[in-house]
């Protein structure tokens, strides 16, 4: 035993005699964890969390939380002279005096941006392969709750500097607050300590940005971990995968020089980022008044949707009773994404209530593989999307030469027909891969390679798909439709008659699929 | 929606490829060389961060092709960052994927939930336990402590109420009175119509009594945009047209949708546009909305000159300005 063993030793039976460690260690040292790409996107999300930790306290060594209004003499000459609040100074001094400020800042901004990226993309990886499925549900709507509060705290966040563009979001947010029926107008003056946008706000928001958030995000966090670990990660279907097992490398040393080596990876990238472009200068947006506003004004991308849908919202108010109800705000604002996050939360249950499937699942399923599921997907994403769009829509208009009202109207009407359309395309293209899956097993891959027959007849040579391939594109169950009886055994019309014909319906629906290859169908084509 | 007709079996984890570095000593060290430079490089980029920390100028600006003209000392701050960082990670994968073992293993999985013994010991001792303390039998307690538990959500409640002041009827006024005088913004200069030209657009506040200062407040409500047309390019009613004066109107600058500042104005076709949402307002038909979401035109300001000929309010704004909000009660 060499002396640096015997220290280890050493240190590691300390340890244990206090804590009883070792047992649990020796089991979780050797955890097993499934090697994907797509794994990797929550890995981002975790990491650029610890980037915005770690910037963020940099952040605020110097960051002054007030809206308290002093003038400006430091060195960023074009702005001298100007009245503005100690925030917008405090954050012009952190770009301009703090060496390193300026990157830190920007750094804290980058990683926000992938921060959420990294959350959606890995929101869509387990939305579309099902690994929401029985045992995780919990882990989904965790993870939801993690999306929702980064909106808010990315909104937060970058309100936090009080120059222009952010003081309008900041209005917009308010404006919000207000037209909430019967209590609106109180909340905001409980937010704002008075009158928009008087001086208690920033330093609020401050609190509840880099405390209160943060803190519900580890605790959050760490939940989503813990039960990723003690559930054991899912692993998409191929040869020796089973929901029985779980294929792939060890926690030591593979996996903890992967994931830590991806960790300074990501933070390296965002470096980078943060040395060569530029983010939210807000040196050239000036301080915050309520009397001005810059053209061209977006918030950061994960806002983008919502400003589209309020932008593309009809003017509808109603005003009765000596009272206004402000429907331009409240649906595109606070009922639509009401909606869809609610939706969101609840789909895993929603899904397996359809398909009547009570059963744990590890293996992921391939997209094509269930149509419904991902045409649906599609749909609220091609919403989305065209929400974020109409976010942009001045944007888009300047750069490609179209009036705003063009823009408008594509958004307006297409955010009804488009959806549907998406939909349909989706599911019509997963049938269509399913029916390219049934092929290839059947008949092969084709080589290029022709032959002519005696004949004189022209033949591609195929060539059959290995075992391993065959399992994959065959490994999946195809559902069948639940077939509730809306009658009891006298014949009696049972209570729940209605929902058993919806879910039956919904069934069918969810169980249309191209007949996967059995072994009737091997045995056919052996004849040929 | 069993596998008995599976056609195609589970052919098993397929064997194990050995890499080069895994048999080749050559490889092997290759292999090492590499992650070592790898790691060499992060040290170099902590060098450069050191180097640009201490020694680049703040104030020296450089020509890259691409970026442009740039800030030295934060682009090297951050290349030397980004360097160190990232090449620890390239070297610690690259270690992880040429010369760590690579062998896939498998481990078991067991279904989550606990066997059905544990479950019935369970749900056993939870009843024993309420039991014990009596929660089905003192339906007294179980009362009051549902009536105590209950009321103690409203304190932290009730705590908050201190954050702000009632709103009160601040919401439905302005500091604009009437024959407050008109103010350039900036400048604080009253103004005469000579001063607009047709065409023109300013933007002006309410002109501070002695002793007053103005917050961020007051503009938020008061900051209001005058534009000059040819008094025979109005489109209004008598009402609205007598609040104009020789072809100048009046209206809030802050958008009746959600509060922006409508800071666009389109002389050719006299539209008012805010860059939020894109409401937009026809200024010669009062500022009312032929687009967007906003859903009431611009309350507009009466005005009129005093007698030293300087622009001034007729009356205060008939109506509140802003977005809308519940206990707002005028069309």
């Amino acid at each position: 035993m060499s002396a640096r063993e015997r220290v280890v030793g050493t240190v590691a039976g300390y340890v244990d005699d206090r804590t009883g460690a070792a047992k649990w260690m020796k089991k979780n040292l050797n955890k097993v964890f499934p090697d994907h790409w797509s794994f990797l996107l929550g890995e981002i999300a975790l990491y650029s969390f610890i980037i915005l930790l770690l910037s963020g306290t940099f952040l605020t060594f110097w960051f002054v939380p007030s809206q308290h209004e002093v003038i400006y003499n430091g060195s960023y000459q074009p702005l001298s002279g100007l009245s503005m609040s100690e925030a917008y100074q405090s954050t012009l001094h952190i770009s301009f005096d703090v060496r390193g400020g300026l990157l830190m800042r920007q750094i804290h901004h980058w990683a926000a941006l992938l921060f959420m990226v990294a959350i959606v993309v890995h929101l869509l990886r387990v939305y579309f392969t099902g690994a929401f499925r029985k045992p995780r549900e919990f882990n989904w709507i965790i993870g939801v709750g993690l999306l929702t509060l980064g909106i808010v705290e990315g909104f937060l966040g970058y309100s936090l500097p009080d120059d222009l563009l952010s003081g309008t979001g900041i209005r917009i947010a308010e404006a919000i607050i207000q037209a909430l029926p019967v209590v609106g107008s109180y909340i905001s003056y409980f937010a704002f300590g008075g009158a928009f946008p008087g001086d208690a706000f920033i330093p609020r928001i401050y609190t509840v940005h880099v405390l209160l958030l943060p803190g519900i995000f580890l605790a959050l966090i760490t939940v989503h971990l813990m039960l990723v670990w003690y559930q054991k990660h899912t692993q998409y279907p191929g040869p020796g995968r089973t929901e029985k097992n779980v294929v792939g490398y060890p926690l030591l040393p593979v996996y903890m020089a992967k994931a830590g080596g991806f960790f300074f990876i990501v933070f390296g990238v965002i470096a980078f980022l943060s040395a060569v472009a530029s983010i939210n200068p807000i040196w050239l947006y000036g301080p915050y008044t309520p009397g001005q506003i810059s053209a061209g004004s977006q918030p950061d991308w994960y806002m983008g949707w919502l400003d589209g849908l309020v932008r593309m919202s009809p003017p509808l108010e109603t005003h009765a009773f000596g009272h206004t109800i402000s429907w331009n705000i409240l649906i595109p604002g606070l009922i639509v994404p009401g909606i869809m996050f609610t939706g969101l939360a609840l789909y895993p249950f929603i899904e397996s209530w359809i398909s009547g499937d009570k059963r744990e699942h590890h293996i992921l399923d391939r997209p094509r593989n269930v149509p419904n599921r991902t045409a649906l997907g599609a749909m609220a994403l091609t919403f989305t999307i065209v929400g974020l769009l109409n976010g942009g829509n001045d944007i888009i208009s300047t750069t490609f030469h179209l009036t705003i009202n063009q823009m408008m109207w594509f958004s307006r009407i297409g955010i009804l027909v488009l959806p549907p359309i998406a939909f349909v395309i989706t599911k019509r293209l997963c049938l269509s891969l399913q029916r390219a899956d049934r092929d290839l097993v059947l008949h092969g891959r084709e080589t290029g390679t022709l032959v002519r027959m005696p004949s004189g007849e022209f033949v591609e040579v195929h060539e059959p798909i290995s075992p391993e391939k065959a399992w994959v594109l065959t490994q999946h169950e195809q559902p069948k439709p639940l077939e509730l009886s809306d009658t009891d055994a006298r014949g009696v019309k049972r209570p729940g008659a209605i929902k058993n014909k919806l879910r039956n319906r919904m069934s069918r629906a969810n169980a249309v699929a191209v007949p996967k290859v059995s072994a009737q169908d091997l045995k056919e084509i052996e004849h040929h | 929606m069993s596998n008995e007709l599976e056609a195609i079996s589970d052919p098993g984890l397929p064997a194990h490829v050995h890499r080069k570095a895994d048999h080749d000593p050559i490889a092997e060290k290759k292999a090492e060389r590499q992650v070592a430079i790898l790691f060499l490089l992060s040290a170099a980029g902590t060098i450069l961060f050191i180097y640009s920390y201490i020694w680049i100028s703040q104030d020296l600006f450089i020509y890259l092709p691409v970026l442009g003209t740039t800030n030295a000392k934060q682009l090297f701050l951050g290349v030397g960052l980004a360097a160190s960082l990232f090449f620890i990670g390239a070297g610690a994968i690259h270690w992880a994927k040429t010369l760590m073992p690579d062998e896939e293993v498998i481990a078991m999985r067991h279904e989550m939930r606990s066997d059905d013994a544990d479950r019935a010991a369970l749900v056993k001792s939870a009843k024993e336990g309420a039991a014990a303390a009596g929660l089905g039998r003192r339906s007294l307690i179980k009362r009051t402590m549902g009536l105590s538990l209950g009321l103690i959500g409203l304190s932290p409640l009730l705590l908050l109420r201190d954050l702000g002041p009632l709103p009160a009827k601040q919401l439905d006024v302005t500091s604009w009175d009437k024959g407050t005088r008109l103010v350039t913004d900036p400048g604080n200069r009253p103004i005469k119509p000579s001063d607009l030209e047709v065409g023109a657009v300013a933007q002006v506040l309410p002109q501070l009594r002695a002793g007053e200062e103005r917050t961020l407040n007051n503009i938020g409500k008061d900051a209001v945009l005058l534009i000059r047309l040819r008094p025979e390019e109005f489109q209004l009613t008598p009402e609205k047209l007598a609040m104009t004066h020789e072809g100048i109107i009046a209206f809030s600058k802050i958008c009746s949708h959600m509060g922006c500042a409508i800071a666009l104005y389109e002389q050719q076709t006299k539209h008012l546009l805010c860059p939020c949402h894109q409401s937009t307002f026809d200024v010669p038909r009062g500022a009312k909305v032929i687009f967007g979401p906003a859903a009431r035109p611009l309350p507009q300001l009466g005005i009129s000159v005093d007698s030293e000929g300087y622009l001034v309010a007729q009356n205060p704004f008939s109506e509140p300005v802003g977005p809308s909000f519940w206990e707002r009660n005028t069309k």
